[in-house]
């Protein structure tokens, strides 16, 4: 497997404050890869470096490279816009848009210019199979995505990142929201959507964690403290912040 | 506690005396306009295509009147809303905060000039200007007024959408965004949509807005009732008819003077129609939120 994503000296800072140091991390393609952390680490600000999400917070500022396929995505001549269509978002608030079920999923595919309506409904309904949600709203299409409950809005969000066929999906928090069900579902979806795609996911849930990822990276105060395949770092981390952590035993 | 109950008592007091100004002016309005049409049929009032009650051969016809004011106000309104509209999205959707925070407030002063200051400027600079290149052009007329009254307006139009356009959740642009849309998209595809119901009230308000102007109107449109929809001769507003009674010579009493309270009740319909509409679209915008 190759190195899909890598974060090279990385550090960001908020106006004085600095949210990540030098951070140097390399993700592998098809693998899911978890973040986890006390809250206020820096995990959602890391994620958000990958499709540059970040950039929109004036008083953001980052040093270092972050190579997509070995490209520096902050270099001057990327297009923000191209780079995003090619990685997918999921967010920790369920945030379909008031549109309907259909014009959520196809959302992405429009802004690309896919106006076929043959196409455009053969994605909506692959990427809601996906999302493990066709089976319970295909015959409501046409329903406004906010008449749904949090479980399936959270799903239809996963379900418009995936339409567009990204090969990379950043996910923070998908799960915070949802019900043991609906995270179940989720879990097994991501679980599932490996084959295809690189997963960066945050979690607070160290279950969850252990679960779905292959990688886990723990971060502590803008620091990352260790990073290894998930087996290892469960059942024989080499740091003691980390033991303590993921046991729960945290000051 | 008694100083509780005093404050309550103030409050309740002061929505009293609102509730009681309304319908006062109701009253007068309403008991003035049914004697008036006991002695005019609104068969007549609303048919009859010419109004000249000050005139020895009288007819009551509204129309004229109701054409004036409605061609003002749309051409208040194109100007207004596309101007207003695309100042909301590059406010919201464009510009640096601290850009916003000047602007705006810089904006709302254009709703805050008095409106006779417009209504010499529509006379003595727009229309000749416009006349310069459109021969025809009366020294009175219903554009130089629309076009200034638009520009009045703009704020109404402006403010209340970006108000409308900031209220929409932060976490839909990030999702547009986030798909790669660019902020032109994620403005016409999302939040423009999202904000829509507020957009709309916006419009409605500076509609309302622009029918009750007296003032530009009075000054630059003219007094000459007629039914036209050319702009460019002069017209009358229902605003600029009562002003023009009011202030005139009409004895108290007189079937004349009653005519302002039917104009007048005309007026109050429409603005009346206008905030209902509003008032039901907020209804709908707020459950169709939460
Ligand atoms: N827009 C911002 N402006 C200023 N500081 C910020 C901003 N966003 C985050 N921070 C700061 O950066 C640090 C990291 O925040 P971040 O949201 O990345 O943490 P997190 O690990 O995702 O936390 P959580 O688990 O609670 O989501 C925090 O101290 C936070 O206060
Ligand atoms: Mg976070």
């Amino acid at each position: 497997m190759e190195n899909k994503l890598e974060a090279k000296n990385v550090s960001v800072f908020y106006g004085e404050f600095q949210a990540l140091n030098n951070i140097n991390m390399k993700f592998k393609e098809n693998a899911v890869t978890a973040l986890i952390g006390p809250s206020g680490c820096g995990k959602s600000t890391y994620l958000r470096l990958f499709n540059r999400m970040n950039d929109y917070v004036d008083s953001f500022r980052m040093e270092g490279e972050i190579l997509v396929d070995g490209n520096d995505i902050y270099n001057k001549d990327v297009l923000v816009d191209e780079l995003r269509k090619g990685i997918g978002m999921v967010f920790q608030k369920p945030n379909p848009f008031p549109k309907s079920i259909f014009e959520n999923v196809a959302y992405g595919l429009k802004i690309q210019g896919i106006k076929n309506k043959a196409v455009l409904k053969n994605r909506v309904r692959k990427a809601l199979q996906q999302a493990a949600l066709w089976d319970e709203v295909k015959n409501d299409l046409d329903k406004s995505a906010l008449e749904l409950s949090g479980g399936q809005q959270q799903r239809v969000c996963i379900a418009r990142a995936l339409a567009v066929e990204p090969s990379i999906i950043l996910m923070d928090e998908p799960t915070s929201a949802l019900d043991p069900i609906a995270t179940a579902k989720v879990e097994e979806l991501i679980h599932e959507l490996k084959k295809d795609y690189t997963i960066i996911i945050v979690t607070h849930n160290m279950q969850q964690a252990s679960r779905i990822s292959d990688y886990t990276a723990f971060f502590y105060m803008g620091d990352l403290i260790e990073y290894n395949k998930t087996d290892i770092i469960f059942t024989n981390p080499e740091h003691e912040r980390t033991q303590n952590y993921i046991t729960g035993r945290f000051g | 506690m008694k100083k509780e109950k005093i404050i309550e008592g103030l409050l309740k007091f002061s929505a009293l005396v609102t509730i009681l100004t309304t319908v006062g002016i109701l009253y007068v309005l309403l008991s003035e306009s049914i004697s008036f049409f006991s002695e005019v049929s609104i068969w007549e009032f609303i048919t009859d295509k010419e109004w000249t009650p000050l005139f020895v051969n009288k007819h009551f016809g509204i129309m004229p009147l109701v054409m004036g004011t409605l061609l003002t106000t749309f051409i208040a309104v194109a100007v207004a809303l596309p101007i207003g509209i695309t100042i909301a999205i590059y406010l919201s959707e464009y510009a640096p905060k601290k850009f916003k925070k000047i602007v705006k407030p810089l904006l709302e002063i254009l709703a805050a000039v008095p409106t006779v200051v417009y209504g010499f400027f529509a006379l003595m600079v727009v229309t000749p200007f416009l006349q310069s290149f459109i021969p025809g052009m009366s020294g009175f007329n219903s554009l130089s007024a629309g076009i200034v009254m638009g520009i009045m307006i703009i704020p109404y139009v402006s403010s209340l959408s970006e108000d409308a356009l900031s209220a929409v959740p932060k976490s839909l642009r990030n999702a547009s965004y986030g798909m790669g849309a660019t902020r032109l998209q994620t403005a016409f595809k999302v939040m423009v949509p999202a904000a829509s119901s507020g957009i709309i009230v916006s419009v409605i308000l500076a509609f309302s807005r622009a029918i009750g102007e007296t003032m530009i109107v009075a000054i630059a449109a003219g007094q000459q009732p007629r039914l036209t929809a050319n702009p460019l001769v002069p017209v009358e507003t229902i605003t600029a008819y009562i002003v023009q009674v009011s202030l005139g010579d009409v004895a108290h009493g007189t079937l004349e003077y009653k005519t302002i309270f039917a104009a007048g009740i005309t007026l109050f319909i429409f603005t009346f129609i206008l905030n209902n509409i509003s008032f039901y679209i907020r209804k709908k915008f707020k459950e169709q939120y939460d």
